[in-house]
């Protein structure tokens, strides 16, 4: 029981806290085109999250997460331009990218594709869904009363309204609360899977896939699921994204796909919260590096991942966590 | 007595490497096995195909009243098969307490899998390592890892591909005492090359040699036999040995 509350519900406890802060200070303290831009940051934390629980616990390196988030992204819209409410394009947005990871997935794993294969694969999908949605400008390309607009996106994809009311649009400020419970919600159902029995054998799978096999344990199905329960955090990531921006092809971008896997890298594999911090850094300083418009902020990215593999290679919060205990051994 | 384990004409090809030649080869109930055989004989294959790691080239794998033969590992498993693997497979990331949970778990509930794995942690004496993590330890005390995570899980069949590699003789003769211990609730194949070790544990003996099952009898029989001795203990050169055995 004790375990349980070091390694789970305290976690849970702080991120509550630190959630309910940041709720408190932010929209009372940002103007508003800065808490827009938190709140983009917020989507994105839930984005390298995602990634954080499938590649960091499930030992899964998928380069297509932005497939999941571009996915959400596109059902939230084209699904509340058609109903006029957005009650109903919320579960969508979660529904069909964990569907889409579910078929995807149900190939990958029950086709026993290597590792590599993998990657190649997840890759190949995002980059042919960007393909797809970017040449989706004529109006053939309309799904109910939505265009997809081709490479202009959706422009006019709606905010959230209060679940029920279509006429009670919510505010900037309201998106960001959401957003932040989203992400600490995600956290701790990733932090309640990993403290459950499925969860222990996810991560055994990810140390010894042979070995997990061996004792009995369908590696296919534990795998697949955990992917799909991905999937689903990442298109909930691409809803709050559509709602701050609009959703465009970018959301598939090779340029996202490469982002999520440094956001993961630099903050530290293998740790939840660890991925969320190194993602809002990193979007803080890339977007700083773009207001100076001297250098390409990719570039900063770039260097930023050479020199934390080369000095941090295990990542911020692991080096970061390191230090601490090794303080207080002396 | 019924034969728990039944492979016939079982056949593993590589290319041109027949590494499993038609293999017969029966496990009773309740038996204890000894496989041996020199390197390249073809012995952790054949357990690759027991184990469903391998999808034989041909032959069949029958347990109890189940054809196997192709099965996924995992399913085989689930009959009741358990395996420590000639390259200890285990969990290095984990603790090895977190490891033998893992096992027991698939079996039992939350509470039962706990006090499961505390009994085993102890059978296989290995309590005082129990919080460390396993990517940490010797080669043997790995080795007796794996060994309890498949004693954890609690097969009926317990394979175990040269079980007391990179043991200490202290740790070798531990090792013995307990296959025969665990051969009271399960049955046991095992591969060893100490024929201290054989001679202690050892009833039936089965000699692999090329692929091929050389003879199969009891271990006295087997140990004096000049043939098994030749290609065996490498008494003369292993090709002369196979021109004998073919002639
Ligand atoms: N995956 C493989 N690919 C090709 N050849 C293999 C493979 N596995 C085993 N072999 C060959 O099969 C033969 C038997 O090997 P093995 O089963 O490991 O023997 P043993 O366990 O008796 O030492 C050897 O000649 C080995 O080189
Ligand atoms: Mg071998």
């Amino acid at each position: 029981m004790n375990a349980a509350l070091k390694t789970t519900w305290g976690p849970i406890a702080l991120a509550a806290l630190a959630a309910l802060a940041v709720c408190w200070f932010l929209p009372a303290t940002l103007e508003l085109f800065a808490l827009i831009n938190a709140t983009v940051f917020v989507s994105m934390a839930i984005l390298a999250l995602s990634l954080a629980l499938v590649w960091g616990y499930g030992g899964i390196l998928c380069f297509g997460q932005a497939a999941f988030f571009g996915l959400g992204g596109y059902t939230y819209a084209v699904a509340a331009i058609n109903f006029g409410d957005t009650t109903g394009a919320v579960p969508l947005a979660i529904l069909v990218p964990a569907g889409f990871a579910l078929l995807l997935g149900y190939f990958l794993f029950y086709g026993r594709i290597s590792d590599v294969y993998l990657g190649v694969i997840t890759l190949t999908v995002t980059l042919i869904l960007f393909k797809f949605i970017n040449s989706t400008a004529s109006d053939i390309w309309t799904i109910g009363t939505a265009p997809l607009g081709g490479f202009n996106g959706i422009p006019m994809t709606p905010p959230l309204n209060f679940p029920g009311d279509m006429t009670a649009m919510l505010m900037p400020d309201q998106i960001f609360v959401l957003a932040v419970i989203g992400l600490f919600l995600c956290y701790a159902i990733a932090k309640l899977i990993l403290a459950s029995h499925f969860g222990r054998v996810v991560v055994a799978v990810k140390e010894n896939e042979l070995r997990a096999e061996l004792l009995g344990y369908d590696v296919r199905l534990y795998k697949l699921i955990i992917f799909t329960v991905g999937g689903a955090m990442a298109g909930l990531a691409g809803m709050f994204f559509a709602n701050c921006v609009f959703v465009s092809p970018t959301m598939f971008s090779l340029s996202y796909s490469g982002q999520i896997i440094i956001w993961v890298i630099v903050g530290g594999l293998g740790t939840l919260v660890g991925p969320v911090i190194g993602c809002i850094l990193l979007q803080m300083l890339t977007n700083w590096a773009g207001t100076l418009e001297v250098i390409d902020p990719n570039l900063v990215l770039g260097a930023i991942l050479v020199i934390a593999v080369l000095l941090l290679p295990k990542g911020l919060l692991p080096t970061i966590t390191g230090l601490i205990r090794r303080g207080d051994r002396s | 007595m019924s034969a728990m384990l039944e492979t016939s004409g079982l056949t593993m090809r590589f290319g041109g490497v027949v590494a499993v030649d038609r293999v017969d080869v029966k496990i009773h109930e309740g038996e204890l096995r000894c496989l041996i055989g020199p390197n390249g004989a073809g012995k952790s294959t054949f357990f690759k195909c027991l184990t469903g790691q391998y999808k034989p080239t041909s032959g069949t794998v029958h347990l109890r009243e189940h054809d196997v033969t192709g099965w996924d590992s995992f399913a085989i498993a689930r009959l009741g098969v358990g395996i420590k693997t000639q390259v200890p497979s285990v969990f290095d990331g984990l603790t090895v307490r977190d490891s033998v949970l893992i096992a027991a778990r698939r079996r039992y509930g939350a509470i039962l899998a706990r006090k499961r794995t505390d009994e085993v942690l102890g059978r296989i004496g290995i309590e005082d390592i129990a919080g460390k993590p396993v990517g940490l330890l010797s080669h043997g005390s790995r080795q007796l890892v794996e060994l309890a995570t498949v004693v954890a899980s609690e097969p009926d069949l317990i394979i175990l591909d040269e079980p007391t590699a990179g043991m200490t003789a202290e740790e070798t003769a531990r090792t013995a005492a307990l296959i025969r211990q665990l051969n009271e609730r399960h049955a046991i194949v095992v591969v060893e090359h100490d024929m201290q070790f054989i001679r202690s544990i050892a009833k039936t003996v089965t000699v692999f040699h090329q692929g091929r099952v050389l003879i199969e009898d009891k271990v006295d029989v087997v140990l004096n036999d000049p043939v098994v001795r030749d290609v065996y203990l490498g008494k003369e050169p292993i090709r002369a040995a196979v021109g004998r055995v073919a002639a």
